[in-house]
C-alpha cells in the first residue's frame, strides 16, 4: 500500500485558547446543587448535559482518575463527602490545574461557611454563587488568594447588612413619623 | 449553618427537600411557580425584599432542572435597582439564569454601562462579571472600550481591573473582530509587570487569548512571561497568600507556560537559555509528596513544563529526560499520574526523534489498555493507535485484536475502527490485512462498518496474488458453526468470485463451496440474501463442465425467490435465472469483477472528518501543522479523475466515541440495542433459561389435563411481561360483552393447537373465520392470515394490527377494508426474531357487521420453538458439550410427573413437533440438539430427557 502524505491545513476551525465551559455541584443522589454555565449553552442543552453527566460521574467507583472524557470535552470532578464538584474544560487544558480549582473553591467555600457541609450550599445557594463569581470570571480563573476572596465576600456581606439596617432605621423613622 | 436570612426561601427549600419523590417535589415546585407568578403579575405590591425572594426561589427550581420561563424580566429589572443588595441579586440571577443570547439582556445593556463607568466600585465588580460571563456580541459593541480603559486605569483598585481584565477576554474571545486591541501589545506587556498577583493571573489568561489569535503582535511579551515564569519558579517576592501548598501560584505558572506554547519559538538566546533553566528546574524537582494537593499543583506544572518543552523542540538530551519522567508516570500507582503520562506521551508522539523511546514503554501501555478506568484505557488506545507505524503494527493491532474479545462495549466500536484504520495503514503484508479484518468481523461484527469489508473486497479485487489466498481463509470461516452476518457476506462474495482458483484443492469443488455458503443461508436476513444470490450464480458460471445437480439446486433456489417481496432479490433471482440458461454468454456477463479505481479508504476519511470536526486549535494542534512531517494521517491518493470516493453508506457511526452510559448499564442489561439497529447479547445465560423453562412447559401441556393444571409451566404462553393485551382477559373478544358476536371453539386451545403445528383455524365466529398457514426458516417465519367472511354480506372496517414483542419484527402486507361476501382474503406476515424470548405477538383484529363492532385479540403462533431449527448430532458430541454445561441458569431439570406412558416412537415424533431432534442411537436417553435460533445469536440449545419410572417395555 502506497500512501502520500497529505494534511488539510485550512479546515480547523479557529477557536481562541481554552477555558472553563461550565461548573456543576450534584450530589450523590443527583441533585443539581449548582449550575454556572461559561459557554453558551440552550437551557434544552444545560438540562440534557448535567442529566447526561451525572450518570456518567456517579457511576463511577472510587480510586479511578479524576477524569472523564465527555463529548469532546473532558471533565474534572472531585468527591467531598456527598457533593460531587465538577469542571467541564476542553481537551487540552491542563487536567490537574482545573482538579485544584475545584479544591480551591472547596476550602474558599470552606474557610467561608466553617467547615461547609452540603446542607450549607443547600441553603446557601446564593453565597455560593457569589463566591464562585470572585474565584471564576468567563472561565477563567480570577482570584488565587483565598485571603483576598474572602475578604471581598465579607465586604459584599457588609454591604448587605448596612443597606438592611438603613432600611430598618429609615422604617423605624417613618414609624416614628407617623405616630 | 449559616441561614440564608431570607425565611421564605429556606422554607421552600426545607419543603422540596422533604418531598418523597419526584412527583411531590414537582407538585410543590409547580405550587411555588404559581405563587411566584401572580406576585410579580402585581409587581408594584412587592418590596425589593420580595422581589429578592422570589428571583432566588425562581433560580433554584430552575436549578433543580425546572424550565422557569417567566420572571426573567424581573430578574433583569433588578439590575437598575439604586441598593446595592437588589442590584446584586439581579445580576447574580440574571447571569444564572439567560444566556448571550437572551433579548432581556438588552434592556440592560444601559444600565450595566453606567454601572461600569459609574464612580461606584462594587456596581462596576458586578457589572464586570455579568458581561464577564454572558456579554454577547451587543455588549461588545457598546461595552468593549469602557471595559479596556478600567483595565488599564492607574485609579482603579486591583479588584476592578482584574474583573476587567477576564470581562475583555470574554468580550474578544466571542467577537475578535469587535474589540479593537490595535496597539496593545504595550499594554499588556506593562500588564505584565503588575505586582498585584491577581490582576497578573487574570492579564495573563488575556494575554494567552491574543496570543493565541496573533503571536506576531506580542513578541515584546515573550521575555516578560519567561521573567514571571522564573519569578514565580524560583518563589521570589510571591506573598505567602499566593501560594497553594507552598506553590507558587501554579494557576499563574500553568497560564504563563500556555501563553509562551503560542509563540512558535524563542529566538533570544538569553531569553531561551533563561527559561530552559526555570524547565529544567522543574522538570527535574518535583517530587512526589503524600499530600495530594500539593502533588496535583506542582505536576499541573510539570505536565504544563513537558508540554512546553515540547513546543520548544528541546535538545535532544531534555527531550529523553521528558520521556523518561512520562515512562515512570505511565507505570505508578496513582491514576491521575497514570492518566496523564499517557495523555501526555501521546502530544509527544510530535515530537520526531523520541518516538522509538516511547516504543520502549509499550509493554506498559498495553497493561493500561486493562486498566480498571476507563478514561485510563481510552488513553492507552489513544496512545497506541498514534505510535502504530510499520515496525510494530502487527503487535499493536494483534494486541488490539485480542483486547477486542475482553472489551466493554463502551470501547469495541473505537476499537474495531482503529484497528481496522491501523491495518490498513500499515499492513506489512496485504495478507496479513486480509487476515486481520477477517477477524474482527469475527470477533466483533456488530461494530464492523461496511465500509470495512468494503475495503476489503476492494484489496482482494485489485490485488491477484491475494485472491486465493483471501479465498482459503473465507472457506476457513465459513466452516465455523456460528459467524457473524458480515463474515457470511464477505466470504460469500470472494469465494463467488475467487473460489475457482482453488478448485483443484480437497474441499473447493463448486459443489462444496455451494454448499457451504448456502448452509449459512437461513441464518442471514434480507440485506445477505442478494449477495448469496449473486456468489451461485458466479459458482454455477465457473462450473465447467456445468454439473447438473448443482445447477438444478441453484435454480431452484432462483426460481424461489422469483416471487420474493424484496425488489432487489426478486430481479436478481429472475435476472440470474434467464442469465444461466443462456450457456457461454454467461462467462461474459458473470466474468470476474474489474478492478476498482484507487480510492482514498472511506474509512480513513471518515476518522479524517471527525478529527476535523473536533478539533480545536490548540498550541498542539497548530504546532502538529507546522510539522507536516510528522502527520499521522495518510491517505490513498486520488484518482485524477475527481471520481468521487466511495458511495457514502449511510452515516459512519463508528467514528464517534460511544457514550459511557453504556459502560454503566447493569448487567441485567445486556440485551442492548445498538445504534445501527442490532441486537447483541453477550450473556447466554438470560435465553437459555427461557429456552429451557419454556420447553419443559411446553411439553406438559400434551400430559393427563391434571399435571396440565398444576404445572407452573402451563402458563409459559402467557408470556410474563409480555403486552398486557396477551392476557387472558384481553383475548375475550369486546363482541361478546354486548351479546352479539360469540366466538367458535376455545380461542387458547386454538392458539395452543398452533403452537404445535403450522396451519389450522386461529379463530372464528358466527362472521368470519380466520386461518393460518405458517412457514418458519430459522430466524424467519411467514405467515398467511387467511380472513374468511362467513356472511353473504360485507364485513367492513376490517383492521388488523399487529403488537408485536420487543423480539420479534413483523410485517403485515395490506388488510383489505371490506372483505367481500363468501370470500376469502390472503394476508402475508413477515416475522423475523431477532432474540429468543418467550412473548407473544398479538394480533389485534376488528370488523363491523351491520352495526357491530368487533374486536377481537388473538395471540399469534409465531412462539419460541417454531425458531429452533434441529441438527443431528451424535451421542459422543452431544455428552462432553452438555457436561461442559455447569448447571443453572445454564442448565436447568424439571422433573414432569403423571405423565401418561408414551412409546418411543410417539415420544420422538413429539419432540419433532417442538422442533427437536432425537439422537438415533440412545436408549434410555433422549439427547435433543437445537440450533442456529437466529442470525446474530447462535446458541445451542441441549435437552436430555432421562426417562425414568417408564415400564421398560415401552423402551
Amino acid at each position: 500500500m502506497h500512501y502520500t502524505v497529505c494534511k488539510e491545513l485550512n479546515s480547523v476551525i479557529l477557536s481562541v485558547s481554552s477555558q472553563i465551559n461550565f461548573v456543576c455541584l450534584i450530589s450523590r443522589q443527583g441533585k443539581v446543587r449548582l449550575t454556572k454555565w461559561y459557554s453558551t449553552y440552550s437551557q434544552k442543552e444545560r438540562s440534557k448535559a448535567i442529566r447526561e453527566l451525572s450518570g456518567v460521574i456517579l457511576s463511577r467507583g472510587p480510586k479511578l482518575c479524576n477524569f472523564v472524557d465527555w463529548k469532546g470535552h473532558k471533565v474534572v470532578y472531585k468527591r467531598y463527602a456527598s457533593l460531587y464538584f465538577c469542571i467541564c474544560i476542553d481537551e487540552e487544558d491542563n487536567e490537574l490545574e482545573a482538579l485544584e480549582v475545584i479544591h480551591h473553591f472547596v476550602e474558599i467555600l470552606d474557610r467561608y461557611f466553617g467547615s461547609v457541609c452540603e446542607l450549607d450550599l443547600i441553603f446557601n445557594f446564593h453565597k455560593a454563587y457569589y463566591i464562585l463569581d470572585e474565584l471564576l470570571i468567563a472561565g477563567e480563573l480570577q482570584e488565587s488568594s483565598k485571603r483576598t476572596i474572602a475578604k471581598l465576600i465579607s465586604a459584599q456581606d457588609n454591604l448587605v447588612e448596612v443597606a438592611k439596617e438603613e432600611a430598618s432605621s429609615l422604617s423605624n423613622i417613618i414609624a416614628q413619623a407617623t405616630k | 449553618m449559616a441561614l440564608s436570612g431570607m425565611r421564605g426561601l429556606s422554607v421552600f427549600i426545607s419543603d422540596v427537600r422533604n418531598c418523597q419523590n419526584k412527583e411531590q417535589e414537582r407538585l410543590r415546585v409547580d405550587k411555588e411557580l404559581g405563587n411566584v407568578r401572580t406576585r410579580f403579575k402585581n409587581e408594584k405590591g412587592l418590596s425589593p425584599y420580595e422581589k429578592k425572594k422570589y428571583v432566588w426561589k425562581m433560580l433554584y427550581i430552575y436549578m433543580l432542572g425546572y424550565d422557569v420561563d417567566f420572571g426573567h424580566m424581573e430578574a433583569v429589572s433588578l439590575i437598575s435597582a439604586p441598593k446595592y443588595p437588589e442590584k446584586q441579586v439581579g445580576y447574580i440571577v440574571t447571569a444564572c439564569l439567560l444566556n448571550e443570547n437572551h433579548d432581556f439582556l438588552r434592556l440592560a445593556i444601559n444600565t450595566v454601562r453606567n454601572d461600569i463607568i459609574g464612580r461606584n466600585e462594587t456596581f462596576q465588580c458586578l457589572a464586570l462579571t455579568l458581561v464577564g460571563n454572558i456579554g454577547g456580541r451587543e455588549f461588545a459593541e457598546s461595552l468593549a472600550a469602557d471595559v479596556q480603559k478600567l483595565l488599564i486605569s492607574s485609579s482603579c483598585r486591583p479588584l476592578v481591573r482584574k474583573k476587567a481584565a477576564l470581562c475583555l477576554l470574554r468580550l474578544y474571545r466571542k467577537n475578535p473582530d469587535v474589540v479593537n486591541v490595535d496597539g496593545w501589545a504595550d499594554r499588556m506587556a506593562q500588564l505584565l509587570d503588575e505586582r498585584d498577583l491577581g490582576v497578573l493571573t487574570s492579564s495573563m489568561s488575556l494575554l494567552v487569548a491574543l496570543v493565541s489569535n496573533n503571536h506576531e503582535a506580542y513578541w515584546s511579551c515573550l521575555p516578560k512571561c519567561v521573567k514571571t515564569l522564573e519569578r514565580l519558579a524560583r518563589n521570589q517576592d510571591i506573598p505567602q497568600e499566593y501560594t497553594y501548598y507552598g506553590i507558587p501560584s501554579p494557576w499563574l505558572q500553568v497560564k504563563t507556560m500556555r501563553a509562551l506554547q503560542y509563540f512558535p519559538t524563542v529566538e533570544d538566546p538569553n531569553t531561551r537559555r533563561s527559561l530552559f533553566e526555570v524547565l529544567q528546574r522543574i522538570l527535574m524537582g518535583t517530587d512526589v509528596v503524600k499530600n495530594v494537593n500539593k502533588n496535583n499543583a506542582s505536576h499541573a506544572v510539570l505536565f504544563e513544563a513537558l508540554a512546553l518543552v515540547m513546543h520548544l523542540d528541546a535538545e535532544k538530551e531534555m527531550m529523553s529526560q521528558c520521556v523518561a519522567l512520562l515512562g515512570k508516570f505511565i507505570a505508578v500507582r496513582e491514576p491521575n499520574i497514570r492518566y496523564l503520562g499517557l495523555e501526555n506521551m501521546t502530544r509527544m508522539l510530535m515530537v520526531t526523534d523520541v518516538q522509538d523511546i516511547i516504543k520502549r514503554h509499550q509493554a506498559q501501555i498495553i497493561t493500561s489498555l486493562k486498566d480498571p478506568d476507563i478514561s485510563i484505557r481510552r488513553r492507552a488506545l489513544d496512545l497506541l493507535y498514534g505510535m502504530c507505524d510499520v515496525s510494530n503494527a502487527k503487535d499493536i493491532v494483534e494486541e488490539l485484536l485480542q483486547y477486542l474479545s475482553s472489551a466493554d462495549f463502551a470501547m469495541r466500536e473505537e476499537l474495531s475502527l482503529k484497528a481496522a484504520i491501523l491495518a490498513e495503514k500499515f499492513a506489512p503484508d496485504l495478507s496479513w490485512y486480509v487476515d486481520v479484518i477477517l477477524q474482527l468481523i469475527d470477533k466483533a461484527g456488530d461494530f464492523v462498518s461496511d465500509d470495512i469489508w468494503f475495503r476489503v473486497v476492494q484489496f482482494v479485487t485489485n490485488n491477484e496474488d491475494l485472491q486465493s489466498y483471501a479465498a482459503a481463509k473465507a472457506r476457513e470461516y465459513l466452516n465455523k458453526p456460528a459467524i457473524h452476518e458480515t463474515m457470511v457476506k464477505v466470504s460469500a462474495y470472494i469465494l463467488g468470485e475467487y473460489g475457482h482458483l482453488l478448485a483443484r484443492r480437497p474441499g473447493y469443488s463448486p459443489k462444496e463451496l455451494f454448499t457451504i455458503i448456502h448452509e449459512k443461508h437461513p441464518t442471514v436476513s434480507t440485506s445477505t440474501i442478494p449477495i448469496l444470490l449473486s456468489s451461485y450464480a458466479k459458482i454455477l458460471m465457473h462450473t465447467q463442465p456445468p454439473e447438473p445437480e448443482l445447477q438444478n439446486q441453484i435454480w431452484t433456489i432462483f426460481n424461489k425467490y422469483e416471487s420474493c417481496i424484496d425488489v432487489e432479490i426478486q430481479q436478481r433471482a429472475a435476472e440470474y435465472f434467464a442469465l444461466s440458461r443462456k450457456g457461454a454468454s454467461l462467462m461474459d456477463i458473470l466474468a470476474e469483477m474489474p478492478k476498482f479505481p484507487e480510492r482514498q479508504s472511506a474509512l480513513i476519511r471518515k476518522a479524517e472528518d471527525a478529527e476535523v470536526d473536533t478539533a480545536e486549535q490548540s498550541a498542539i494542534k497548530l504546532r502538529a501543522q507546522q510539522q507536516m512531517s510528522t502527520a499521522l494521517v495518510v491517505t490513498d491518493q486520488r484518482p485524477p479523475n475527481g471520481m468521487p470516493a466511495q458511495p457514502s453508506i449511510g452515516p459512519l457511526s463508528l467514528v464517534k466515541v460511544p457514550s459511557e452510559t453504556v459502560d454503566s448499564q447493569n448487567p441485567g442489561d445486556q440485551g442492548l440495542t445498538h445504534p445501527n439497529g442490532v441486537v447483541y447479547k453477550e450473556d447466554p445465560q438470560p435465553p437459555s433459561q427461557d429456552i429451557i423453562g419454556d420447553l419443559l412447559g411446553t411439553l406438559s401441556i400434551e400430559g393427563p389435563p391434571g399435571a396440565v393444571a398444576q404445572s407452573p409451566q402451563s402458563a409459559t404462553y402467557e408470556a410474563e411481561g409480555a403486552p398486557s393485551a396477551a392476557d387472558a382477559a384481553a383475548l375475550v373478544p369486546v363482541g361478546e360483552e354486548s351479546g352479539s358476536v360469540q366466538p367458535i371453539g376455545n380461542i387458547n386451545e386454538r392458539f395452543y393447537a398452533l403452537c404445535l403445528k403450522d396451519s389450522g383455524v386461529l379463530y372464528e365466529d358466527p362472521n368470519i373465520q380466520i386461518g393460518i398457514k405458517a412457514e418458519w426458516r430459522a430466524h424467519q417465519g411467514r405467515l398467511v392470515l387467511f380472513l374468511g367472511n362467513k356472511n353473504t354480506a360485507s364485513l367492513g372496517s376490517v383492521q388488523a394490527l399487529i403488537l408485536p414483542p420487543t423480539h420479534l419484527k413483523m410485517e403485515l402486507s395490506l388488510v383489505p377494508e371490506t372483505i367481500p361476501p363468501r370470500a376469502q382474503v390472503q394476508c402475508p406476515l413477515e416475522v423475523m426474531n431477532l432474540r429468543p424470548s418467550r412473548d407473544v405477538a398479538v394480533l389485534d383484529f376488528s370488523y363491523k357487521f351491520g352495526p357491530t363492532m368487533v374486536n377481537v385479540k388473538l395471540r399469534l403462533p409465531a412462539v419460541l420453538n417454531k425458531f429452533l431449527q434441529p441438527i443431528t448430532v451424535s451421542p459422543e458430541e452431544f455428552f462432553p458439550q452438555w457436561r461442559s454445561l455447569s448447571g443453572p441458569p445454564l442448565k436447568l431439570q424439571e422433573v414432569v410427573r403423571g405423565v401418561r406412558p408414551l412409546p418411543l416412537p410417539e415420544m420422538a415424533n413429539l419432540f419433532n413437533t417442538y422442533r427437536l431432534t432425537v439422537c438415533p442411537g440412545l436408549v434410555s436417553v433422549i439427547p435433543c440438539v437445537s440450533d442456529r435460533f437466529m442470525n446474530l445469536l447462535n446458541m445451542f440449545l441441549l435437552v436430555e430427557v432421562e426417562l425414568t419410572g417408564v415400564p421398560l417395555s415401552l423402551v
